[in-house]
């Protein structure tokens, strides 16, 4: 069982719906047949009533009736388009309301963020926003899409303008790698095929940068990780003595007969046999979910992780956070949180809140410590037992965590490892 | 890229065995939750599928249907709890529609929600994905339930990496969907690939079908007929499989899996278009989502 990892591109779309970025999702999605004729027959309806004359192509993108009745996207949505090459799944999050949490929600699993610019208003404080937290996630590729070109008559010298623009900012930002395409969702200019109306652009259409852009090197496959999540005893007769370590592999990758180590008892031991219900494997990758068996009967449970002897993960009980905040009870300094890390779920204090960002300048606030809904914070946290982490930026896996409120149930906060 | 998904799926699957103390898969002989089923088989292999089974029976099912349901949960090994609309209805709990369009569709949803309370389920899995409609596109794998059973689609928690937030208070449960991510192109090209056992419905058979407000529908005791509404033998197969009364049959001849796939990949309508009970109003899914219907 061959698991082609470049077969789906995952991304997220930011901006509102001046932007015109629901009118680009429906247009991909309509260029791509991925809408029916029933759905389309629906939009066409439901235009006719708000009487803009014209398919209102963003109708294809709000599900919700609140959201119809305000012309605002809530919350995120999945949209689901393929071509020949790949299949793709679009995180489409709202620009206004909650902006952080639905954004941090879309990017946390993203390969690629879709930014959209107005090329009549250039750069705005949502744009930095949108760059920021796709930063902050560590989406490893950028396309900056500047929309509109149709109504600043396909000027390059505009373009080229909010591209410098773009890239001053960008600089103080930790992204690998950003693409520019000029665009006219409206009238799909650079969306499938290259526009007559700029000549000037040398670069692929839209839908020719989502379906080549790379993504092989984008998982961890050089540290072993693999959080046990669920153990399989079946005792029957046929297998009174299975025993086997249900999980996914977060990084890395696992073979039989390699010498691992069990974290947290620190024994070592080997891998027996790699089991799946279509048959053993020699070599599992990430994301693959399979069931290690080991040599030696150790009693692993969930929360525990297998790593190999000489690439451990960090082992600690001192987390340091970058942490986004989702509730409207603000976080509290000394305040206890559930918290859940690959497979393993702890309790932990918050002990101190070094500074609040500002995520349109970028600076650091000491003075106000104040941390409420969609704010984001660099926190220390002390957790009751130790964790088997990784930083974020070399583990999206192992460097993630969300805190749940005790209280409430609610997950309240997500965490990027530092 | 349907490894991908399967290993997703298998992993959200394993979640909920770790994460509740008494999960239950909503089975309802569709393939999407034969999908589920199948793909719970190989998450927890060699053990047994740690789930019980729930049926909404409407009693206006395809025989077709409870033949392969009683079939593959002895196949599968797994225990098989029914909740049945017929009782609701002479229990008085629910009250059913009249009339030429009258479905119990909508009243399923009370004896979903009372099944679950009667066997103390907390989480109810389900095959809905994103795909099928605007209001499922906005689900999350774990999707949270009040005391009620109800869906706030508006206060939603936020769903990050693959961290699943199984908490709840008490009296509130889970619906959980491991195939979020699946296209319907995605499941037929699986079930191909997997040579997975369906209920012959889904494959083209001659029935008697009539038609009715653009969809064909199969002559049966439990839709009452209009006088012009005659019905005709016709080569059809179901592209869903709901109850009788709202599921309509589509003219074609593809007799496997695999003519299934290049049958879908030419369509041009959504499945859901055969379905009247989403046809009622531009928001028909959504409302009943946020009862309780899954």
């Amino acid at each position: 069982m061959e698991i082609k990892r470049t077969e789906l591109l995952r991304f997220t779309t930011a901006g509102s719906v001046d932007d015109g970025k629901s009118t680009l999702i429906g247009r991909l999605l309509y260029e791509s047949k991925a809408i029916f004729e029933d759905q389309l027959e629906a939009v066409k309806k439901a235009s006719e009533r708000s009487g803009d004359g014209e398919i209102n192509l963003a109708l294809l993108t709000d599900g919700l009736k609140s959201e119809r009745e305000q012309g605002i996207t809530i919350d995120v949505a999945y949209r689901y388009f393929s071509t020949p090459n790949r299949k793709f799944i679009i995180a489409d999050t709202p620009g206004h309301i909650q902006y952080t949490r639905n954004m941090v929600t879309g990017a946390s699993t993203a390969n690629a963020a879709l930014i959209l610019v107005d090329a009549r208003r250039g750069v705005q404080e949502q744009t930095r926003r949108h760059a920021f937290i796709a930063s902050l996630l560590q989406i490893p590729h950028l396309v900056v899409c500047i929309n509109k070109m149709d109504l600043v008559d396909y000027a390059e010298d505009i373009y080229q303008q909010i591209r410098r623009e773009f890239e001053l900012f960008a600089a103080k930002l930790d992204v690998k790698d950003v693409h520019f395409i000029p665009i006219s969702a409206l009238k799909g200019d650079n969306i499938v095929n290259r526009s007559d109306n700029m000549p000037w652009y040398q670069g692929s259409a839209l839908l020719y940068y989502l379906e080549n852009v790379h993504i092989g090197s984008d998982e961890n496959l050089i540290d072993p990780r693999f959080p046990v999540q669920y153990v399989i005893r079946p005792l029957t007769d046929t297998h009174h003595d299975y025993r086997g370590y249900a999980g996914r592999v977060a990084s890395g990758a696992f073979r039989k007969g390699d010498e691992v180590l069990l974290l947290p008892s620190g024994f070592t031991t080997r891998i027996r046999r790699i089991d799946t219900y279509d048959g053993e494997l020699e070599e599992a990758l990430p994301p693959m979910s399979v069931t290690l068996l080991l040599e030696d009967d150790f009693d692993l449970g969930r929360g525990d992780m297998i790593v190999r002897v000489h690439n451990k993960p960090e082992i600690t009980q001192d987390v340091e956070v970058m942490i986004c905040w989702f509730s409207d009870r603000p976080l509290q300094p000394g305040g206890k949180y559930i918290l859940k890390h690959t497979s393993s779920e702890v309790r932990c204090i918050v002990k101190e809140i070094r500074y609040k960002l500002d995520i349109n300048t970028l600076s650091r606030n000491h003075l106000d410590l104040h941390i409420g809904m969609n704010d984001i914070a660099r926190v220390l946290l002390r957790t009751t037992r130790p964790l088997f982490l990784d930083s974020y930026r070399k583990n999206r896996t192992t460097g993630s965590l969300i805190l749940i409120d005790e209280a409430t149930s609610e997950t309240a906060g997500a965490g990027m490892i530092i | 890229m349907i490894r991908l998904l399967e290993s997703e799926s298998i992993f959200v699957l394993r979640e909920v065995a770790a994460q509740f103390n008494n999960p239950a898969l909503l089975f309802s002989g569709g393939k999407d939750s034969i999908l589920v089923s199948w793909l719970a088989r190989k998450a927890f292999y060699p053990a047994r599928i740690p789930f019980t089974f729930i049926h909404i029976d409407t009693g206006h099912n395809f025989p077709e249907t409870m033949d392969f349901r009683d079939w593959w949960m002895n196949e599968l090994g797994v225990k098989l709890v029914v909740g049945s609309v017929q009782e609701a209805i002479d229990r008085g709990m629910v009250a059913e529609e009249k009339g030429y369009n009258a479905s119990r569709n909508l009243i399923q949803t009370a004896v979903l929600l009372d099944t679950i309370e009667k066997y103390r389920f907390d989480a109810a899995i389900g095959g809905a994905r994103r795909d099928e409609e605007k209001a499922r596109a906005k689900e999350r794998f774990f999707s949270h339930r009040d005391e009620f059973g109800q869906w706030d689609p508006k206060n939603q928690r936020p769903e990050l990496w693959n961290l699943f937030n199984g908490h709840k208070r008490q009296g509130e449960h889970f619906r959980v969907f491991p195939i979020s991510n699946w296209t319907e192109l995605d499941v037929w090209e699986y079930l191909a690939t997997e040579n997975v056992p369906l209920p012959s419905l889904y494959f083209a058979h001659e029935r008697a079908v009539f038609e009715r407000d653009g969809m064909l529908l199969a002559d049966c005791e439990y839709i009452p007929r209009r006088p012009h509404e005659v019905p005709a033998t016709e080569t059809v197969r179901f592209r869903t499989i709901g109850d009788m009364t709202c599921t309509g049959a589509v003219r074609s001849s593809a007799a496997s899996a695999s003519e299934i796939v290049r049958e879908i990949a030419a369509l041009r309508v959504t499945e859901r278009g055969t379905r009247s009970d989403d046809k009622r109003s531009e928001t028909a899914m959504e409302d009943r989502k946020k009862q309780g219907y899954f």
